[in-house]
């Protein structure tokens, strides 16, 4: 009998090859042939018309030293910083609130906090640019007339206030999505434990913070490797909010604005792939000094 | 004292929450609310009420810009790309969890690989295959990537492994059933409320998508929301009335299908976060 069924499925394995076989055929045509054709073209110079011409290592020799890189790479960085740690700080409270309070309409409450972050990014930056664009913006009239602010403010022309409106803007994106993330994580913890814990005499804060969190490191990695990899590419918000232009005085011109600058406004398709190889190292290396951090927390605890 | 405090901690609580809230939900009612007001009441005062200008406004964004030929785009693209990563991420699901066969492990790291890869690395070379295809402006560069959605495989995969017992492939088998047909009439429809969780996200991030169609839709007809939204501005300049309606008419859909799916939705993030 054992030895009939072992029989069948080494005859049924082909279908196991067919079955998968679409996904590895599209995958190398959309996901595989653009990166290494990326990688190819970062040791070419071509303005996407004439002839692709080789250019040896000119394109990383111009990237190493290249002001406006490094400047991105940090407008990009700072933004996700600035927005991340409150973030994170954000959905552990509310986590923490909605697992040991009974609160009215937490669903409701839970399901209003993730909204923002189906909405397309491309209009969440127009829209708060005209919320806050020129003298007569809805939140310049908001402020006068509060008395807040005397006059209007040219809220635009801060190189701090537009960087942190766009860490703003990813927070109020993200903010419920982390919560509902961080909320899986804590669902999966026995709470046997937490009974346990609460005969020993310990508070809901001790609790949580001594049993729930670290049990919970797993699904914090997670949220931090996912967001410094989309956070080290954004482009959506920065670039409507601003034209992609990333002004005032190229505050929030993030890497991948640059990039997509040079690729496409520009047409040097040679050194935007070099950029673009740039900030996939750079990806990779904090994701990895991030994992690394937070792994070596564990062995520590 | 215990009672005060308790009933303090409350009014904090419920005081976050609601502010939060609060902070959630003004940017939209203010964009709702100016979309029904002309020009000149935006820019004289700030408008709290809805006002008697929707249909102007409609009228005057009609003019510059067929919205909803970008409404129809973003269809035609996110639609048949749904279905694709429903489909075949639970047929090579499937593939992954019931059969057994050589190089199985190293395949399926790859798929999962595949998922770290940041999307916009590559856009240059993303730009030159479908230069290279003849698929500038046109919708298959972001339809057929659906049949090659790593997150629908894995999460796919796990509920297949986990909710169809063996027993039940080699009964169809017994009745006669060739293995695709045990996929496509037992298999695929016990996943379906699995299929549609991962179908929403999946409609949700393509319907967003906004630098693919950026670069590969030069042809205005072919342009999608995001992208025609991006572009408003250059167009109305001052009229900031039509403005507001076009985000609303590109943000009101999301809002009405959230509103009905919404326990699905959080529940397939949950879902997916656990596995």
């Amino acid at each position: 009998m054992r030895d009939g069924k072992k029989r069948s499925t080494l005859n049924k394995s082909r279908y196991g090859y067919l079955f998968i076989a679409p996904f590895f055929a599209v995958f190398a045509v959309f996901g595989l042939y653009p990166v290494l054709y990326t990688a190819f073209l970062s040791f070419k110079s071509w303005d996407g018309l004439a002839v692709v011409k080789s250019a040896g290592g000119k394109n990383y020799a111009r990237l190493l030293t290249d002001v406006v890189f490094y400047q991105s790479l940090w407008n990009t960085f700072r933004i996700w910083i600035v927005n991340f740690i409150p973030q994170l700080l954000s959905a552990l409270v509310l986590s923490a609130v909605f697992t040991f309070h009974k609160i009215r309409g937490k669903n409701f409450f839970r399901a209003s906090f993730y909204l923002p972050n189906l909405i397309t990014a491309a209009s969440v930056g127009l829209l708060f640019n005209l919320l806050f664009n020129g003298d007569k913006s809805a939140v310049n009239h908001l402020l006068v007339s509060l008395g807040v602010q005397k006059a209007p403010f040219d809220f635009f022309n801060s190189t701090v206030f537009t960087s942190g409106l766009v860490s703003y803007i990813q927070w109020w994106m993200w903010f419920g999505y982390t919560t509902v993330i961080v909320m899986a994580g804590i669902t999966t913890v026995d709470p046997g434990i937490y009974d346990a814990a609460m005969v020993d005499g310990a508070t809901k804060g001790q609790t949580y913070r001594k049993i729930t969190l670290p049990l919970i490191r797993p699904t914090l990695i997670y949220l931090t490797i996912t967001s410094i990899i989309g956070g080290m590419q954004l482009f959506d918000v920065p670039a409507t909010l601003t034209n992609g232009l990333g002004d005032p005085r190229k505050s929030i011109l993030t890497t991948s604005m640059y990039l997509y600058n040079q690729g496409f406004k520009n047409h040097n398709y040679g050194y935007a792939s070099a950029v673009s190889a740039g900030l996939f190292l750079i990806i990779m290396i904090l994701s990895a000094f991030s994992m690394k951090a937070m792994q070596r927390k564990e062995e520590e605890s | 004292m215990t009672r005060i405090k308790s009933i303090l901690s409350k009014i904090i609580i419920y005081g976050l929450l609601i502010s939060l809230l609060f902070l959630t939900i003004v940017p939209f009612y203010m964009v709702m609310v100016n979309a029904t007001h002309t020009s000149f009441n935006i820019v004289t005062r700030l408008n709290l009420l809805p006002g008697g200008a929707l249909l102007d406004n409609y009228e005057t964004m009609q003019t510059h810009v067929n919205i909803w030929r970008g409404f129809a785009n973003s269809l035609l693209i996110s639609l048949p790309y749904t279905v694709l990563t429903g489909y075949f991420g639970a047929l090579v699901g499937f593939g992954f969890a019931k059969y057994s066969f050589k190089g199985k492990r190293i395949l399926y790291s790859i798929v999962l690989a595949s998922m770290m890869i940041p999307s916009q690395v590559s856009i240059i070379g993303f730009y030159q295959l479908n230069l290279r295809l003849h698929l500038l402006n046109t919708y298959y560069p972001f339809i057929l990537p659906g049949i090659a959605n790593a997150s629908a495989v894995f999460f796919l995969r796990g509920i297949i492994a986990q909710s169809i017992p063996d027993s039940m492939i080699e009964a169809a088998r017994i009745d006669g059933c060739s293995e695709f047909m045990i996929f496509n009439r037992v298999v695929f429809p016990c996943v379906i409320p699995g299929v549609v969780a991962i179908c929403i996200f999946n409609f949700v991030s393509s319907w967003n998508n906004y630098i693919g169609p950026l670069i590969v839709m030069s042809d205005s007809d072919m342009y999608t929301m995001p992208v025609m939204i991006s572009m408003i501005k250059g167009l109305y300049l001052t009229n900031y009335g039509a403005m507001y309606l076009a985000i609303t008419i590109s943000v009101v859909p999301t809002i009405i299908v959230f509103c009905l799916l919404s326990k699905y939705i959080v529940n397939g993030l949950t879902a997916g976060a656990n596995k």
